[in-house]
């Protein structure tokens, strides 16, 4: 992270700069400028389908790995007519772009075995989950291979943004911390206006439009207070007691979470997430699973792929590439296939220890990115009680309890019987410490902190199926994860083909963890391997 | 500069904010910053941290693993003779592994690396000391954020 947002707090403060701290506090410049740092707020880089154009005349290509990166190149390959071929080494397509489902059963490194007990049509995405509207070449595959999509929701005003260290432990209604921060930021402010404290930095006029809108924005009354009453209700917190019909129809209005509490609880920090460039709605999933995706794919270029293949050495002259797997469904016994180019998707958790002749910058870019710990747990319960009783209907609660997210399913609003949700979805060090605990005991702790939010979990909780990344056996670990330095020092060693090799897969682009980037990251080296082939 | 100041509240806020910017909101962003010592492993003693840590890769009985790539077997393993090696492993990670001496101390480092080199047919009797740790920590090192 930025060092100029993490150093702290400004040793002083001109009045001058208070428009600014208060933009700051919201999260946005603090964040846009992390984000220019890295080159984020960039738009994606996608200009339509790819077209390789020329001729490749039967030039092969050996394609390592059958998730994202590894099909479209397959797919796009294919299509401009080379001869390809793709080792994978599951049994199934689509690499961390999966699904589990009730009946599959999940086997961790260890050997730690589960068997998901989920009711028919009911499942969690143990990877990927979520689409943003900007990520245009995923959009673009889906749209091409037919997969339907519906919406995500990401945010959600009525779900929960809960501090164990704040209001008790008592878990506050997302839209009950927005109101309240927008409300009293803005009094603040209005009030800093009023007694002229702003005047060398607005004019006259700017005073009066700066006023109406902190009015407006922070729904303060007509003498810029923000407080409890019908003002705050209906532009944003909402009632103690609903509008209704009839004689009785008058609501009552809510009372605001008192300024200084809010602002030492750190809830308003979560209200910026959904904002974030990267979770804007609209937010897309795929109907019935995000391994909707790699079964499109799989239709496609299925014939292509070679699976159970654990690769063991991959080599390359002036002429070609060498590449030996054990093949596991013939017991591990040794096979090789050799190819004039070789894509290679395979994540560089576990292509850091295979044996490679490529040049020192390539290697040593393989050697440099440690790979993120990240949990998600599904959980399932007998009643849709988060809608039933809570009146929330998709969305995550954020929580510093250890779980972090709690996410609630965004399709089959209203319908009766059994749902899943995602129990917990969770990094760092919390995320370590899940992946050292048995899979049943990561659903129990799961089980044990959701309670502190939602208590109907201990009546209703029926099963549950956790996925620790560090222990998924084709991975080892959830992504890539880039510093600055290590992007300055390495990233273009990543990048370059080096000989007859080309890397690709989220670890090679700018997105890390999504899809779009293994997809942009796959497109963009194919497009310049092509221009070797085809340029001479 | 008044202590109670919302606004102090605030830009300090905005300091814990970022640097635990955390979990699925910047998975793309930087990985590196300050960390700050909630966001550190509380476990204390080398058992309590190797089972709440390293056993999560390297296995509760510390045989490692294998996939399509592998965990390295900690058991009766001769690179552990001379305790600055894993000391180095351990605060700065390693390939794939990422570091962890942004969120131990000295002292928790040199307890876990101590309890693997005692235990697991392990049996060097020369114990790391807190400051051995301490010398081979780079000053102001950004290390990886973990998510």
């Amino acid at each position: 992270m930025n060092d100029e947002f993490a150093s702290g707090y400004a040793p002083a403060m001109s009045r001058r700069d208070l428009l600014s701290l208060i933009g700051a506090a919201a999260g946005s410049s603090a964040m846009y400028q992390a984000m220019i740092s890295l080159g984020y707020a960039a738009e994606s880089h996608y200009s339509g389908a790819i077209k390789l154009e020329g001729n490749p005349t039967a030039t092969s290509v050996l394609i390592l790995g059958a998730g994202l990166a590894g099909m479209v190149a397959a797919l796009e390959l294919r299509k401009a007519g080379y001869k390809v071929q793709v080792l994978e080494y599951q049994d199934r397509a689509g690499g961390r772009s999966w699904t589990l489902r009730g009946g599959d059963s999940y086997i961790e490194l260890g050997g730690f075995k589960q068997i998901c007990e989920f009711d028919k049509g009911l499942y969690i995405n143990p990877g990927p989950w979520r689409i943003p509207y900007h990520h245009r070449a995923l959009l673009d595959y889906c749209k091409r291979l037919n997969v339907a999509l519906e919406p995500f929701i990401q945010i959600n005003f009525n779900s929960y943004l809960h501090s164990n260290s704040a209001f008790d432990g008592k878990p506050q209604r997302y839209r009950h911390v927005m109101s309240d921060f927008y409300g009293h930021i803005s009094e603040l402010l209005a009030k800093a206006t009023n007694q002229g404290k702003l005047d060398d930095a607005v004019t006259k006029e700017d005073k009066e439009i700066l006023l109406e809108a902190l009015k407006f924005w922070g729904s303060l009354d007509k003498d810029y207070a923000y407080k409890e009453g019908l003002i705050a209700s209906y532009f944003g917190r909402g009632f103690d007691k609903e509008p209704g019909g009839g004689l009785d129809g008058a609501p009552v209005p809510s009372k605001p979470l008192a300024r200084d509490d809010l602002l030492r609880s750190g809830l308003w920090r979560r209200l910026k997430n959904g904002l974030l460039y990267e979770f804007q709605h609209t937010m897309f999933q795929p109907v019935g699973g995000m391994d909707s995706i790699a079964n499109a794919f799989q239709r496609e270029i299925g014939s292509l792929i070679r699976f159970n293949t654990r690769v063991t050495e991959i080599k390359q002259s002036e002429k070609s590439v060498t590449v030996t797997y054990e093949d596991l469904s013939q017991g591990g016994t040794l096979s090789q296939v050799t190819a004039d180019w070789c894509l290679c998707t395979i994540p560089l958790s576990v292509l850091s220890q295979i044996k490679m002749n490529v040049g020192s910058a390539m290697q040593a870019a393989i050697d440099a990115v440690p790979y993120a710990p990240a949990v998600k747990v599904g959980l399932q319960f007998k009643r849709r009680f988060w809608e039933e009783d809570d009146a929330i209907y998709g969305g995550v609660t954020y929580t510093d309890l250890p779980v972090r997210q709690i996410s609630y399913p965004s399709t089959d609003f209203h319908k009766s019987g059994k749902g899943v949700m995602l129990g917990a979805y969770t990094f760092g060090t919390a995320a370590v410490e899940f992946t050292a605990m048995r899979p049943e005991d990561r659903v129990k702790a799961t089980v044990g902190y959701g309670a502190q939010i939602h208590p109907q979990y201990k009546e209703e909780f029926e099963n549950g199926i956790a996925v620790a990344w560090h222990r998924v056996p084709w991975t080892l670990g959830c992504y890539g994860m880039w510093t600055v330095d290590t992007r300055k020092q390495h990233y273009k060693g990543l990048c370059e083909i080096d000989g007859r090799i080309a890397l690709a897969g989220e670890h090679a682009s700018y997105l890390p963890a999504w899809q779009e980037g293994a997809i942009l990251s796959s497109l963009d080296a194919i497009s310049r391997l092509h221009k070797r082939v085809v340029g001479g | 500069m008044i202590r109670n100041n919302p606004f102090h509240v605030i830009l300090r806020m905005v300091a814990i904010g970022f640097a635990a910017s955390g979990p699925g909101s910047m998975a793309a962003a930087d990985s590196a910053g300050p960390i700050p010592p909630s966001a550190r492993f509380p476990q204390q003693g080398g058992q309590a941290l190797y089972e709440a840590i390293c056993q999560g890769c390297h296995m509760p009985d510390a045989e490692g693993a294998k996939g399509a790539g592998a965990y390295p077997a900690l058991t009766a393993n001769k690179k552990l003779e001379e305790g600055g090696y894993p000391v180095h492993l351990v605060v700065y990670g390693q390939k794939a592994m990422p570091a962890f001496g942004g969120f131990l101390s000295d002292e928790q480092v040199a307890d876990v690396v101590n309890y693997i080199r005692t235990h697991f047919s392990n049996n060097y009797d020369t114990p790391v000391k807190p400051d051995d740790v301490k010398a081979i920590r780079q000053p102001d090192y950004n290390y990886v954020k973990l998510d």
